[in-house]
This record gives structure tokens, sequence and C-alpha cells, in this order.
């Protein structure tokens, strides 16, 4: 009994993949939006801006200062909703398009996609197109193979290092991490997010690859509910392809549109190019299936060969079931009148217009009173009462703020601020103080309410006011 | 044969008497690897931390990853360092060891800078609150409550502007620091029951409660007259002194009669007779000197003087 056969068989083993390079306009748009998301996500910390109080660095997540610097929005964890609604736009946004157009965010956008796509570039690009990778792989391992394999997954692990790297940069000042990083003065939760990272990212793009979509992600698995009859999805013609006595290679006497359709033939020459191209190994035109990205690289392919051939293009292409279906098909059209699609795009719009409206109605000032409750009122020697505030101002602005303290329906000269004549907030911290309140017995009997008011020094800036009550003992 | 076992169990192809074959079942390859990872973590372990007893010792391990230095204070004041195996308990003095002396920074900047200076900076004052509010809560809370706000018959509220020792820093920070004790003598062998209600009555007259002012009058002449002799410690107008922080009687602060609860005139007139029969010996609050540091001492006057009711 030979080694091979003394293993036990594992169900389900998967085979290695290794996808053929192809040319088309999917494959360009893949490219552009590959060229634009690594540009955003590398660069991006990198870009510099004009702080006053923090860094200067335009997309910044100060962890440390609990800051938020996004352009010039500075997001405070007292925005912390905004998240909630930046997470149900995505939502929104991804229901939105899957009804529409199938999976576009796993296509083209995820970052699973694009890593992967990354190294698989890489892969061919120091082992050669499909076939060498192949041959490469089933050859026993020698200097060659050390050498390629080796060096492509070191390059890999690379691009990994340096994903965590940026992705580490959003959260600290960019220039000053790097340097402390190979310096050895990065913060501990710097090296373990790098760490973590480079791992994470070099297994899942480099090794994983398509098994995080097919048996990690959950999207793929919820997809079918999404989806509807007339949802636009890669798809392969099975009436055109198969015809009455399915596929054939075009030898001689099948070579035209015309011989072919005599002879009772499709139009699919069985070439198997759209399976090779797959960056999951499926085979289109088993119909829609679990592992389909809708990546839409199948859809170059069978182009290629489908001119190569003189036989139409589009035999796989972006349609509809019921348009597949249907008697009299027409060119492949979005279907967005649907209660669906329109349900969506109506939540998108609303979160989106709730979500700017709020940032832009916010506040610089933030300004929260708390009575002092233990002792709830002070009776003073003249018969006055005494009440206590703690207020706690916050300054979201990128400058210091100087704010001026007055109440409302009571005297100005109940209020007695101590020694504290200058309440200045440094840009983005917060400032707590005590304040005394005394009124004569008479007015303490009347009044329930009385408002202090906020002032900041800011001609711009409105005044906030801020209702609190006033205790005392009742006769 | 081989065909057809592949996708079974796999035999050792030793044979005997015709079908008896040995098994091979090879453990799953993760749990091997687990296996020898745990071996290899083991004597990792041993290296670095304490593992083998030889005889009554044991092997230390690696310094640094098994011990752990702090510095403690003894029952008599004393600053040692310590070191210990590593524990939660040793490991938290550390941690404390650790906050102190960023809280010093500020304790120091406190102590150096004047009484004034440190009430006008907002931002010092956050500090001082909350330090504050920590050294008020374990040392002073007992007596004088959680909000300073004391209780009737115990202890004075610090909340109101009425100082019996003085309210301005000096004077906060002598009673911290050296501790008070208040005695009014008992005049229930001096004066007899009517000129203890006539007093009573004066008293009650001096802050504008109901009181009978017939009695009230005779309570006047026995207050400034050498019989009773209140102005001694009171003063002539009763307003007290600091210097003996004898009560302000003219105003609506009560600390050892409970006047504001008081429904009855009755009531009150009989609450003050209580006190001028029986005297007052338990006015006292000990010294702090010898509990508090003087650092400590200083951010207490001014959290009691800015963040309570001093200034009086």
């Amino acid at each position: 009994m030979d080694a091979a056969s003394n293993k036990l068989a594992i169900k389900g083993k998967t085979i290695p993949i290794f996808t053929r390079s192809v040319k088309g306009k999917y494959r360009n748009f893949k490219f552009a939006v590959m060229g634009l998301a690594y540009s955003v996500y590398f660069l991006l910390p990198w870009l510099p801006w004009a702080r006053h109080s923090a860094a200067n660095q335009a997309v910044m997540f100060d962890l440390v200062s609990r800051r938020f610097f996004i352009f010039n929005l500075i997001v405070y964890p007292q925005d912390i909703f905004w998240l909630a609604m930046l997470l149900f736009i995505a939502a929104a946004l991804l229901f939105f398009a899957t009804g529409l157009i199938g999976r576009a965010w796993c296509g083209y956008f995820c970052f699973q996609t694009l890593w992967s796509d990354l190294f698989i570039l890489i892969e061919q690009t120091i082992q050669g197109e499909r076939n060498a990778r192949l041959r490469l792989h089933n050859q026993p391992w020698n200097a060659e193979k050390v050498l390629k394999i080796g060096s492509s997954h070191a390059l890999m692990m690379l691009v990994a290092f340096w994903t965590a790297i940026s992705f580490a940069c959003y959260f600290s000042y960019a220039p000053q991490f790097v340097v402390g990083f190979f310096t050895g003065h990065a913060p501990y939760a710097g090296y373990i997010t790098v760490l973590v990272l480079t791992l994470t990212t070099y297994l899942a793009g480099g090794v994983a690859r398509e098994h995080i979509c097919t048996m990690v992600c959950p999207y793929a698995r919820f997809q079918s509910v999404m989806y509807e009859a007339d949802t636009l999805a890669v798809s392969y013609d099975k009436r055109r392809g198969e015809g009455l006595k399915g596929r054939a290679l075009p030898s001689s006497g099948l070579r035209t549109k015309e011989e072919r359709s005599a002879a009772g033939h499709g139009d699919c020459i069985d070439c198997g190019y759209c399976v090779q191209v797959c960056p999951t190994g499926i085979d289109i035109r088993d119909g829609l299936q679990y592992q389909c990205i809708s990546c839409g690289l199948c859809i170059d392919a069978c182009n290629n060969i489908m001119d190569s051939v003189g036989l139409p293009r589009g035999l796989i292409r972006y349609d509809s079931e019921n348009n597949l279906a249907s008697e009299n098909p027409h060119p492949p059209r979005l279907e967005w009148k649907r209660i669906k699609v329109i349900g969506y795009a109506s939540a998108l719009a609303l979160m989106t217009a709730v979500l700017f409206y709020n940032i832009g109605t916010r506040s610089d000032t933030e300004v929260n009173v708390q009575q002092v409750r233990q002792p709830l009122y002070s009776l003073l020697s003249d018969g006055s009462f005494r009440d206590r505030y703690v207020i706690h101002i916050v300054n979201k602005t990128e400058e210091d703020e100087t704010y001026k303290l007055a109440v409302e329906d009571i005297p100005q000269s109940a209020l007695d601020m101590g020694h504290i004549s200058d309440i200045t907030v440094r840009a983005g911290k917060s400032l707590s103080f005590n304040v005394k309140v005394n009124l004569n017995h008479e007015l303490a009997e009347k009044t329930d309410h009385f408002e202090f008011v906020i002032k900041p020094s800011n001609p711009n800036a409105e005044p906030l006011t801020v209702p609190v009550s006033f205790n005392c003992q009742h006769d | 044969m081989s065909q057809e076992n592949k996708n079974s169990v796999q035999t050792t192809g030793h044979v005997w008497d015709d079908d008896l074959q040995e098994l091979t079942n090879p453990l799953p390859r993760w749990w091997i690897w687990g296996f020898y990872i745990t071996f290899t973590f083991a004597v990792v372990y041993w290296l670095f931390y304490p593992a083998w007893p030889i005889g009554g010792s044991y092997t230390k391990g690696v310094p640094g990853f098994n011990s752990v230095t702090y510095t403690a204070t003894t029952v008599d004041g004393k600053q040692v360092k310590k070191t210990t195996h590593w524990n939660m308990r040793s490991q938290f003095m550390v941690d404390m060891n650790e906050l102190t002396a960023l809280q010093k920074k500020y304790f120091d900047k406190v102590a150096s800078m004047s009484y004034e200076d440190v009430s006008k900076d907002a931002e010092l004052m956050q500090f001082v609150n909350s330090a504050g509010k920590t050294l008020f809560s374990d040392n002073c809370a007992p007596c004088h409550q959680a909000g300073g706000q004391g209780k009737i018959g115990f202890s004075p509220n610090l909340t109101d502007d009425n100082w019996m020792y003085g309210g301005t820093y000096d004077q906060i920070h002598t009673t911290i620091e050296g501790g008070r004790r208040g005695y009014m003598p008992p005049f229930s062998q001096v004066l007899n029951d009517e000129q203890i209600t006539q007093l009573a009555n004066y008293v009650l007259s001096l802050s504008s409660e109901p009181h009978d002012p017939v009695a009230a009058k005779a309570g006047d002449a026995l207050f400034h007259g050498e019989g009773a002799a209140c102005y001694y410690c009171h003063g002539p107008d009763g307003k007290g002194k600091i210097q003996l922080g004898s009560a302000n009687l003219t105003d609506k602060i009560w600390l050892w009669a409970n006047i504001p609860a008081d429904k009855t005139q009755e009531d009150k007139v009989n609450d003050i007779k209580n006190v001028i029969y029986n005297g007052l010996a338990k006015g006292v609050m000990p010294n702090w000197n010898v509990r508090l540091k003087p650092e400590q001492i200083k951010l207490l006057t001014v959290y009691v003087h800015d963040s309570l009711g001093g200034g009086k």
C-alpha cells in the first residue's frame, strides 16, 4: 500500500484554483475599482490637513483623545449613533444594490475580492499564466518551485504587512507611527494590530481566498433572499448555448451560427474558458450558485471566445431570470420599478438625509448641568437658600473657546462662581466646574425653575440655554 | 484491495488466521500538533516561571516574570520596598503606586500655589473637586455626611455660609489641621428653670423666632448681666466669636437645637433650654495633621472653601 492511499479520504476536499487571466470590460472595471480603492486606502492616512488641536492628518481616528477626525468633521463619542446610522445606510445600500444588480459588492468592491485579486496578480506575475502555475503546483519541490512559490508568498506577506501598517496609521499620526514602529517606539497595541492584520490579510487573501466567500462569509448564504426574478445576475443563456443537442466544439461543419443551428447545437463551444477564469472555480453554465460572487470575468471570457469564433456576444451576460425564461426576451435592462428596490431606495435616501441633517446641525458646544443633590439645598444664615450646580461644558471645536455664564429668570447677583472668572475650555476638551445660586427666602419660595445661559465668545455661535430646577424648604 | 479500502479505515496490512487484521487509526493531525505545541509551551513555561521543586526550594524562573516589587507603607509610616512572587494584591499595589505618582504632580501643583490662584484655575479645580471628594468621603463624611451637609445635633453643615471657627482659607486650614473642641458649660447648677426659660426666649428673639416677649426681656438682662454672663462667649450682640467657636445666635442656622424642625413655640423653647441646662461637650473635631499629609489638607481646604460653602 503506497503512502497516498494510506491517507484517509477527507470529505469535500477542495481543489486548488488557478485562475486564468482575461481581458474585457468587467476586468477593466475591476482594475479601475482596485486602483481607486487601493489609492484611497493606502494614501489617505498620509494626506495632511491643518489642525489646531491634533496631528495634521486628514483622516485620523484618535482613540487617545477620543476624537475621530474626518477632514473638517470631528466625531465625538457622543455622536456614536452616527455610526449606527452609517451601518444602517450601508445595509440598505447593500440590499438595494443586490436587489437590482445582484452581488455587485462581492464581485467588485469587497476587500476579500480586492486583496485576492491582487494576490492572484502577484502569483501570475511571478509564476506565470494558469498552465505554468498548474505545472508548478504538480511538480515536485525543487529550487524553481521553492523560489517562485516562496517569493510570491513573501510578496503577499509584504502587501499584507503594509495593509496592516496602513490600517494602524488611521488610528495615529501616520509618519510618527511608521517611524516609531520600526524603531520600536510604537504603542504595544500598534504591534498587535499590525501582527494580527498581517496574518489575517495574508491568510484570507493568499491562502483561504475563495473559501472565505463560500465558507465564512454569511452574505453569500442570504443572497438568495435578496435576489428576485427580475434581479440582474451573471447568467448563462442556456437556451442559446445548449440548443437542442447541447454544446459542441466548432469542428468543421459546425463553425457558423447557421451550421450549428441546422445541426441542433447551441452557441456554447464548450471551451471551458468561463470556468478557468472563475475565482471561485464554478461553472456558470450550471445556473446561479451561492459561490458566484458576480465578478463578471466569465462574461469577459465568453465574449472574447464568441468574438474569435464569429458568434454574437452575450452568451454569458447580466440578465434577469424572468427575461431569460421569457418567450420574447428583450435586451437586459435594470428593472427598478419594484416594491423591494424602491423601498430600499427610499429607506436609503431617508437615512442619508437624516444623517446629513444631524451632522449639519450639531452644536459645537455641549452643556450639561447637574444639580448637586446632597444636600439638595442649604439654608443660609439670613434665611436665604443656596442651591449648587455642576456645569459641564464640552468644546467640540478645534479652537480654545471662552464662555460667559449667566442666569435668566433670577437676578444675576444670585450667581456665585467663586473665584472662577474665566471659563476657557480647550479645543476638543471638556470642563466641569461648580457654581452656587443664592436666592433670598421670598424669591426662593416662588422660584421652581430658572435657566443657565452659556454664551461662547465666538460671535457666530449661538448661546445655549439649560433649564434647571431650584429647590428650597417651603414654609 | 487498496481501491476498496480508500474510503474506509486502514489496516497495518498484517493478517493472521486469514481474517484477523490490525487497524491503524491515526490521531487527527491537528490533535497531534496541538499535543506537540503543549509540550513546547510547557518547556518555555518552566524556564520563565517557578516550576520544579528542588528539596525545600524550587526553580525560580526568569526574574521579573514571577516577582513583583512595590512600595508599601508600614504601620509606623515608613516607606519600604517589597518584593514578592506575582499575585493580584502585589500587582494592585504596583498599579496604585503608579497612579499615586501620577496624582502627585497635581497635589504638588496645588501645594505650590496660593489658595486664591488654585480657586481661579478652573482646570485645576476639576482635580480639586474629584480628589477633594475622595478625601472628604474617606475622612470627613462619617461626621459631616457625604455631601458636607452635616447633621443637626452632631456636626455642622459645611455647605452654608455660617462658620463657627471662620470660613477663610486659613481658618478652615487651621480647623482641619489642629481640630476643634467646642465647649459650653451646663447651667443647671447656676440658673433656675424660670431663668433658663427666659434665656431661651431671648435666644429665640435674636433670630426672630416665635417667643414670649416678656420672658425674652428678662432673658436679655440675664444674657448681658453677670448672672448668666452669656455675652462672655456669645458676644454682647449674640453673634458668637470665631476664636471660641461660640454659635451665632442671631442667624437662621442651628446646630445643636433643631429649631427649623420644631413646629410649636414650646418645642423650640424646650430645645434651647435643653442646651442651656446640659451645656455642650460633644463639639469635638479631631486634628487631621496626624492622618493627612500637608498637601492633602491644603487640597481639602480649597475643596471645603470653594466646592462646599466657605467664604465668610
